[in-house]
């Protein structure tokens, strides 16, 4: 796109939507948000830079190809149900870890993990297909 | 968060707190390994040499781990897993039973034989299309849909075999195989459309999609509840899906355009999957509204053979010819799921394992036999005979199984099916389907004589012997000794199909493995 305006403020507003979509994801364990409300943000802020600087450049930004971020996140997601074999839990139970970093609890558990899943196959499964979108649409 | 609470909680109300055991995963394993093997298949969409060797590998494992969970169900009766320790029936539950075991079984052994055909059929820009991820995902939806026990559930995996089956017609993107995508992709979407509209329905009068629950419920619910109304939805949308009369339409006009292999694939599995809904919907969840639409779905039924083995006698291409037959089978299932009883029910259900791994080899045999001929019409295609005896002698075993002759797979239930009607007096539904068989017969035979053993009309100098690769001929072989071996020795196979039948008709220890002693009322 043209507009030198826009294209100045993509890489922010691409920048702080891609942070905004972490903390979505990060928060949705408790309160609303989640992995796949997360991945739209995340893709959202990838549509805009690459209306703004081009399909191409977003596709090196991302430096693997979509679908392989969806492989790697429904990989992830089936690998969360099944760590709880080790527990000698059912399928897709959630476990809990709270390590302390420098001395704050932090609570990591396979549940996040599941979401992080659905975060990476939404971001890999809508990139796709915007991406595709935008590289037929541009001229 | 953790929230610290003063009183501790009595979680036995809410969670299950056994230990689970190692066996129990094997309920869920078949799904978890399929999902997770598609998953990184997925992202080594690059290294396109090294994933057939991943697929087949994990194909044999899913083989093996079927053959544990079938050997585990068969001694130990139905076996449940609930997710995330939740107590049913608010956990989802994947309950398995014979029936269930056995379909997966199949399916997986027609998967892998699909795969290893796969080697000969599919060339390296199918493989960068991803034909090995979306037979691995869809292997996941087959499997969840025979394996779960929650009615919601088994609508999600219909959904997963139905995407992944969408990217598998399109491999290739040619202007024949999008028409009939198109055509299949309408005609399932609404047909899902039916079953969730149906599923919605069904919550809203039990209060439950646990299988199990429902079972236990409907006597309850039977004076108020509009059950006839449900069981009318799920059997249209199954229907539809198992591509009965009067909507079998999409079947052929789909399954001739796709690669040969994704052709034997759907011919094998997703069919069938309709039939397994059906079956586990009509014969346990409702079983006197089975027996009130029986004479509907005997009729639909004696249709859907009549108008597939017709269809199959008027076509000339082979993999059309292939497709009405694949309709007319499932004319038989539904036969036998409206006669009822261990019979009819049993029946059926050999009648789809015979069917899953019998046209799936026909299938094949096609693949192969264009490739010899170089044509898929059998009004040109001729002389296969001259340029591959072994393989037309397979051909041929193939065309008796499928026509239900001895010594093949296809005899045992024909007799079954047309025993039980006889016995519940419907004559006319035992004379269709020997009439059927007798069509499928002129119909195979028509096949043969005119691709294989005519001679061609102009002698070229390719006529003479042809050589086929291991990796085409060798799942054909196997799939036709399968069937071969079903047919000598079908005692084991009968026994377990018996107790199946037995299980559906009378879920009591399917109930037991969900609620065990009763559980929450």
């Amino acid at each position: 796109m043209k507009s030198i305006i826009f294209r100045t403020v993509a890489p922010f507003l691409a920048g702080l939507m891609m942070l905004f979509s972490i903390f979505v994801l990060l928060r949705g364990h408790n309160e609303p948000g989640g992995g796949f409300i997360g991945g739209l943000i995340a893709v959202s802020a990838l549509a805009i830079y690459g209306i703004a600087h081009g399909v191409e450049t977003v596709r090196r930004a991302i430096f693997f190809h979509p679908m392989a971020i969806a492989g790697a996140g429904l990989f992830a997601a089936t690998v969360a149900g099944l760590v709880s074999i080790f527990a000698r839990v059912p399928f897709m139970t959630g476990l809990w870890i709270y390590p302390s970093v420098l001395g704050v609890e932090v609570p990591l558990s396979t549940v996040m993990l599941f979401d992080t899943g659905v975060y990476l196959v939404v971001v890999g499964a809508i990139s796709s297909i915007a991406l595709s979108l935008e590289e037929r649409g541009g001229a | 968060m953790a929230v610290s609470t003063p009183a501790p909680v009595d979680l036995s109300a809410a969670l299950m707190l056994d230990p689970a055991s190692a066996v129990e995963w094997l309920v869920v394993l078949p799904v978890a390994w399929c999902l997770a093997v598609g998953a990184l298949l997925v992202m080594l969409r690059r290294w396109s040499g090294l994933q057939p060797a991943i697929a087949l590998a994990s194909l044999t494992v899913l083989v093996l781990i079927d053959v544990a969970l079938l050997d585990h169900v068969a001694r130990n009766g139905p076996t449940t897993m609930v997710m995330g320790r939740w107590l049913p029936p608010f956990g989802i539950a994947f309950t398995v039973d014979l029936t269930g075991a056995l379909f997966a079984l199949v399916a997986a052994l027609v998967a892998l034989a699909a795969g290893i055909f796969s080697l000969a059929d599919i060339n390296d820009s199918g493989r960068r299309y991803g034909f090995y991820p979306l037979l691995m995902l869809l292997m996941a939806g087959v499997s969840g849909a025979f394996l779960t026990g929650d009615i919601f559930n088994l609508y999600v995996w219909f959904e997963v075999l139905l995407i992944s089956s969408f990217g598998l017609l399109v491999l290739g993107s040619e202007r024949g195989q999008i028409d009939g995508t198109v055509k299949y992709g309408f005609l399932n979407l609404v047909a899902t459309t039916l079953f969730l509209v149906a599923t919605g329905f069904l919550y809203a009068v039990f209060g439950t999609l646990n299988m199990a629950d429902i079972a236990r419920k409907a006597d309850d619910l039977r004076v108020n509840a509009p059950l006839m109304t449900l069981v009318g939805l799920y059997v249209l949308a199954f229907g539809m899906k198992a591509a009965a009369f009067p909507l079998n339409f999409w079947l052929p006009a789909s399954y001739h355009t796709p690669r040969v292999v994704v052709s034997a694939l759907f011919a094998g599995l997703l069919t069938k999957v309709g039939i397994y809904a059906l079956i586990r919907v009509t014969v346990m969840l409702f079983p006197i509204e089975r027996e009130e639409l029986s004479f509907v779905l005997a009729l639909v039924g004696a249709l859907t053979m009549m108008v597939g083995v017709l269809g199959a006698l008027a076509q000339t291409d082979f993999r059309r010819i292939l497709g009405y037959l694949v309709v007319s089978g499932i004319g038989s299932m539904l036969a036998g799921i409206a006669i009822g009883g261990p019979g009819g029910i049993g029946g059926a259900i050999f009648y789809a394992l015979h069917s899953m791994l019998v046209m799936t080899g026909l299938y094949f045999a096609s693949g192969i036999a264009m490739r010899l001929g170089a044509d898929s019409s059998i009004a040109t295609l001729a002389g296969l005979y001259r340029k591959h005896a072994g393989f037309a002698a397979l051909t041929l075993m193939l065309c008796f199984a499928v026509s239900g002759l001895p010594p093949f797979s296809g005899f045992w239930p024909k007799v079954m099916l047309v025993k039980a009607a006889i016995d519940i007096g419907a004559w006319w539904l035992a004379a269709a389907l020997l009439l059927v068989g007798f069509f499928t017969m002129i119909a195979t035979g028509r096949l043969f004589l005119l691709a294989y053993w005519r001679d061609s009309a102009i002698p070229q100098a390719a006529d003479g012997p042809a050589r086929l690769s291991a990796a085409a001929l060798g799942p054909l072989a196997a799939l036709t000794l399968l069937a071969l071996a079903l047919g000598l020795y079908p005692e084991p196979l009968l026994a377990m199909i018996q107790s199946a039948a037995a299980g559906l008709a009378e879920p009591s220890a399917y109930l037991n493995s969900v609620f065990p002693a009763g559980g929450p009322q």
